[in-house]
């Protein structure tokens, strides 16, 4: 009885509500979590401080090594409640050094696999250059990953996932969303102050879901699975597409296919969401 | 933004280290490492200007109901209200207890 | 005017291509030819505007849906074309693109897979060993400068005012950060990365070479060879260099970027 409700509690453990650090512990492999750059290395945002904003000891970012289904493997999962999730140089480095040494590892006949627990706004705007090139590299570095592993990525909310970051979540191998999710390039207030109160209503908060929700995304082949906000059903997600291995080919080769649909889209009139999900049927074949 | 920094007896150091919190809106993040014996040093960066007398009582009120051990305590604070900091240090010395 | 109406991009395109015929079946907001550099082969790509671009948020330079994934397309194209050679055509991206394109259409449809698509090839092209230089004649902005170009070995920018690389146009930026433009200027002056100038953006070390030319909008004969020596230069650098990105490390301004690499190294 006792051993049922514990089961019961663990399966209904929510992932969204977890920080950073207990989400990539709660994926690794029970026991296997290590930490690299911890916050007790102290190594801040240099820029931060500068600005008069308090900086947060890991910038954001925490990378842990460990295990995933006996597996070697990285999760790099991203503070959303830091600075917004935003990158700055620290934290950027953190995820492209990371998955640079996953690389490495692969060619070296080590088989790590990594996790990316996007939570972000993209480009931390008090280090912008530097958060974009990092960015860069990051992206560079999931192409080159994906060579020889999956590199999965997860957006689960509450931020969502947006500016650079949503590219590199276009490159991963297998993207997850939950139902809290949102995935876009632009953030809704920078649509609105470029685009005008017509294009796009940053503040109608349902319009906004309907088009970059995470069962939209779904809907549409954007996105491969939509897991309830459940470490266990997270984990077990990870576990079944590691086994599966890498895809045939990642969406983001796929530009035929892509090009083929916009190309018969009416852009004469406004895109909505059954519109979306009309011109991506079969996405995800 | 501003620097503080506050200093209390203490007792033998801390055993091991502790972090909780997060550096989002209203909240904080405490660091806590063993300290120089008989030493409780704590330094707050801490985004509310001209707050160091009532991190200071806040302190007093905390450390005078217990001897804490030696530690460095590091506060990354993001306007949190004294509520939530008194909150957040008990876990974080819980956490050297337990962790 | 931004400098895509200027059409900066394809002012050089036409200058470096000449009379080379642009590749057929592609968006009509991308000029993409096949040329010759220094005895080496070269496909030159520019996203330009193009006032009848189905999309209507895209019509002025922006890299949105149709220039994301017709990007993807002309890279993949190269790679495949070159895959049984020894000898890969080396990709140059002309860099003029104000923004990523911000409208409804683009979220719905996804222009951050579109995206993806575009640094996905530029990247499995970088790997596969072709040399891949961005040349920076205008604006290199954020998403778009992402999706255009910031995946190359190399980086060379003209020296002028209107060759600009950041996150976020600064309205948009002091919106998003809760402050004034001029407060947001005064910081960039003192905080490089934040600086939209080209000499802030140099001590980041990110760019591999400063040009100085006469007609940054309309290059003459002078300015067209001081480039083509530039590119040449690039390529021998880059024939004899790892495919990765790290010849971009290594400044003082970007010093923690190095420092987190040799911990995570050291602890891994």
């Amino acid at each position: 009885m006792a051993d049922q409700n514990i089961q019961r509690l663990l399966a209904q453990r929510s992932f969204t509500e977890l920080g950073a650090r207990q989400r990539a512990r709660a994926l690794l492999d029970a026991g296997s979590f290590r930490e690299l750059i911890d916050p007790f290395a102290r190594l801040i945002s240099p820029w931060l401080p500068k600005q008069g904003i308090v900086p947060q000891a890991d910038d954001g970012v925490v990378v842990a090594k460990g295990l995933i289904d006996g597996q070697p493997a990285v999760i790099v999962a991203i503070e959303g409640a830091f600075q917004g999730g935003s990158l700055g140089e620290v934290g950027g480095a953190k995820i492209a050094g990371s998955l640079e040494l996953a690389a490495e590892d692969n060619r070296n006949g080590i088989p790590t696999r990594a996790v990316l627990l996007l939570e972000t706004g993209g480009v931390r705007l008090q280090e912008a250059n530097l958060g974009l090139a990092a960015i860069a590299e990051i992206q560079s570095a999931i192409v080159e990953l994906r060579q020889y592993q999956p590199v999965i990525g997860l957006v689960a909310g509450p931020v969502g996932c947006f500016g650079g970051m949503s590219i590199a979540a276009g490159l991963c191998s297998y993207l997850l969303v939950t139902r809290e999710a949102r995935l876009g390039l632009n953030g809704p207030q920078v649509i609105e102050q470029e685009a005008g109160l017509d294009e796009y209503d940053s503040r109608d908060r349902p319009f906004i879901w309907s088009l970059t929700g995470g069962e939209q995304r779904h809907a549409s082949g954007l996105v491969d699975g939509y897991v309830a906000d459940d470490v266990e059903a997270i984990r077990g997600e990870l576990h079944s597409l590691f086994a599966q291995g890498k895809p045939e080919t990642e969406r983001s080769r796929r530009h035929a296919w892509f090009l083929e649909r916009l190309r018969a889209v009416d852009t004469s009139v406004q895109a909505d969401a059954a519109a979306v999900r009309s011109a991506y049927q079969g996405a995800q074949a | 933004m501003e620097t503080l920094s506050f200093e209390f007896p203490a007792g033998q150091p801390a055993q091991r280290r502790a972090l909780v919190g997060c550096v989002g809106s209203g909240d904080l993040e405490v660091l806590l490492e063993p300290g120089q014996a008989g030493t409780l040093a704590i330094q707050v960066v801490t985004s509310v200007n001209g707050s160091a007398p009532r991190w200071q009582q806040l302190f007093e009120r905390m450390f005078r109901e217990q001897q804490l051990p030696a530690l460095n305590i590091a506060i990354h604070d993001f306007g949190a209200t004294p509520g939530v900091v008194r909150l957040r240090l008990e876990q974080g010395l819980e956490e050297l207890n337990h962790g | 005017m931004t400098t895509a109406q200027e059409q900066r991009g394809l002012h050089w395109f036409q200058a470096l291509t000449g009379n080379a015929q642009p590749l057929d079946g592609l968006p009509a907001s991308l000029r993409v030819a096949d040329g010759e550099l220094a005895g080496q082969a070269v496909r030159y790509l520019a996203v330009i505007a193009d006032e009848n671009n189905p999309f209507p948020r895209a019509r002025n330079g922006e890299v949105g849906l149709l220039e994301g994934w017709g990007l993807a397309q002309a890279v993949d194209a190269a790679i495949e074309a070159d895959r049984n050679s020894p000898h890969k055509r080396a990709l140059i991206a002309i860099v003029d693109v104000p923004s990523q394109a911000y409208g409804r259409r683009e979220e719905a449809y996804g222009i951050h897979q579109a995206l993806a698509g575009a640094v996905d090839a530029y990247a499995r092209a970088r790997l596969a060993g072709h040399a891949l230089i961005g040349l920076l004649v205008g604006k290199a902005m954020s998403g778009a400068f992402l999706a255009h170009g910031y995946q190359a070995n190399r980086l060379i920018a003209l020296r002028d005012s209107g060759v600009m690389v950041h996150a976020m146009g600064k309205a948009a930026a002091a919106r998003i950060t809760l402050r004034s433009v001029e407060e947001l200027e005064a910081l960039a002056a003192e905080v490089p990365p934040m600086a939209y100038d080209l000499d802030n953006y140099a001590s980041l070390g990110l760019l591999a070479d400063i040009l100085d030319v006469q007609q940054v909008t309309q290059p003459t004969t002078a300015d067209l060879s001081r480039v083509q020596e530039a590119l040449s230069r690039a390529l021998a650098d880059i024939a004899s260099a790892p495919r990765d990105l790290r010849s971009r490390l290594g400044a003082t301004n970007r010093a923690a970027s190095s420092q987190v690499r040799e911990l995570l190294r050291a602890q891994w």
